[in-house]
């Protein structure tokens, strides 16, 4: 895409989250906890795209997320494209790669699960990163990805 | 402080069961050792089970120790909205080893991650019960003097019966074979005849319950098939008395054959098979007794060699 047709003003330092299908931006919104950031965040909503369709795109200004951070995206949008800007350059593009454990991210579909029922955070072993099977340590309920509610 | 809680023994190895087995064996030569003299058990029941309770506290009393608890979460805290964790803190305090069944799955899980002695999983939720199954391998142990190579039948409830998941899963270090009977809506999970697959368990489904299914057992492991466990009442009314284990099926039976059930039994073994060399549900509750001293001596880090050479 070239420059001047960009829908989104372009970034001079920080991070961009692209390709996010548009039903899940707000999640990641709320799992990247965006709503606190005190940098410039510039959210692009339901943009034409070639390969999606309808996308959406989250540009964050002077913010470098951690692995761990960006890890978790997996569980939402495993296929975004996560490119680091210095300098309105980009100079390193990263895949989001599913964490082996996870931890307080999503919620235990299980209404008699502990963690349902006691202030703590939630674990789950990743069983299956390809079919995206999850099984929470502490009730070993399994659950999908795609049937998981985030916390 | 190494954590010697037992939540489950799901990932126990074959070495370590067999050690239990074997502590629970010096249990059963002489049940009163006073090897915890001085020492407190909770016992922490947040839904009640009465045999579980018994069992534990007699298993606490013939080692020497005292007991506290409730049998009863109405007159805790709980209640009063206290957390789980909260409840472990302060008990943890006061005694060296908590006991605790919980209504909720992976109760036993997290407990033993906040406190600071060991837990003893008796049970939560649907999840786990490894004292059962530690008794009922003791069991098959003791009856047939080996856990090897064993014709184990699962009759009843197989989709729901937590004991028959652990015991299917404790016993794949035995190269069993496993032989299922249960009505369709109550038969083995799909996971867990896949886990079967993956580790190489052979096993047989049936349809049928009679005198030849069962000739080549060696234990016919008896579950209840609850109506509540039904969605479609009228399946409940027409499966529910071809579940039921007969006098007249036994004919064919091994000699060494037993008849093993987590209890209570409501009428799926008759009467009159209790008086037969067959029936050991009975002897396999008293089992308990011996499994459970031996879990709480192994979770207190109590070892078969201080066992052995305790003179008290």
């Amino acid at each position: 895409m070239k420059r001047q047709e960009m829908p989104v003003a372009a970034l001079q330092n920080g991070t961009v989250i692209d390709h996010i299908p548009s039903n899940k931006l707000f999640q990641v919104v709320n799992l990247l906890h965006l709503d606190t950031m005190k940098t410039p965040v510039t959210i692009g909503y339901n943009l034409k795209s070639k390969k999606m369709g309808k996308k959406s795109i989250i540009k964050v200004a002077d913010k470098f997320f951690s692995d761990e951070e960006l890890n978790q995206l997996s569980v939402i949008t495993p296929n975004v494209t996560l490119c680091i800007i210095r300098d309105y350059d980009v100079v390193e593009k990263k895949e989001v790669r599913m964490p082996s454990e996870l931890t307080d991210i999503v919620k235990c579909a299980n209404p008699k699960c502990i963690t349902n029922n006691e202030p703590m955070r939630t674990r789950f072993r990743v069983l299956d990163k390809e079919l995206g099977i999850i099984q929470c340590h502490y009730c070993n309920r399994e659950v999908t990805l795609d049937q998981v509610k985030l916390l | 402080m190494e954590n010697r809680s037992l939540v489950t023994i799901a990932n126990y190895t074959k070495e370590k069961l067999l050690y239990l087995i074997e502590m629970a064996h010096e249990f059963e030569l002489n049940p009163n050792r006073k090897i915890l003299d001085g020492k407190v058990v909770a016992t922490l029941f947040f839904e009640p089970s009465t045999r579980t309770r018994l069992s534990f506290e007699t298993a606490s009393n013939r080692l020497g120790a005292r007991v506290i608890g409730f049998a009863d979460p109405k007159v805790t805290s709980g209640t009063k909205g206290e957390t789980l964790k909260d409840t472990i803190m302060m008990v943890s305090n006061y005694a060296d080893i908590i006991v605790m069944r919980h209504y909720l799955e992976g109760a036993a899980q997290y407990a033993s991650e906040v406190s600071p002695i060991p837990i003893l999983n008796a049970g939560d939720g649907a999840n786990q019960h490894p004292s059962q199954t530690m008794l009922d391998l003791y069991t098959i142990y003791q009856t047939q003097g080996t856990l090897e190579g064993l014709n184990i039948y699962l009759v009843g409830d197989l989709k729901y019966g937590r004991t028959v998941h652990s015991l299917l899963t404790a016993m794949r270090h035995f190269n069993p074979t496993f032989h299922f009977i249960a009505p369709d809506e109550l038969a083995m999970p799909q996971y867990y005849k896949m886990y079967c697959e993956k580790n190489g368990i052979k096993y047989v489904e049936h349809q049928d319950f009679d005198s030849h299914t069962i000739a080549d057992a060696d234990i016919l492991y008896m579950t209840r098939v609850q109506r509540e466990r039904f969605t479609d009442l009228m399946e409940y009314e027409r499966v529910k008395d071809r579940y039921l284990l007969k006098k007249d099926m036994l004919f064919r039976a091994r000699a060494n054959m037993k008849i093993l059930h987590p209890l209570p039994r409501v009428n799926e073994i008759e009467y009159s098979i209790d008086d037969t060399p067959y029936a050991y549900y009975f002897q396999q509750a008293r089992n308990g007794l011996f499994a459970r001293e031996a879990l709480i001596c192994d979770a207190l880090g109590i070892t078969l060699e201080d066992i052995r050479n305790n003179n008290k």
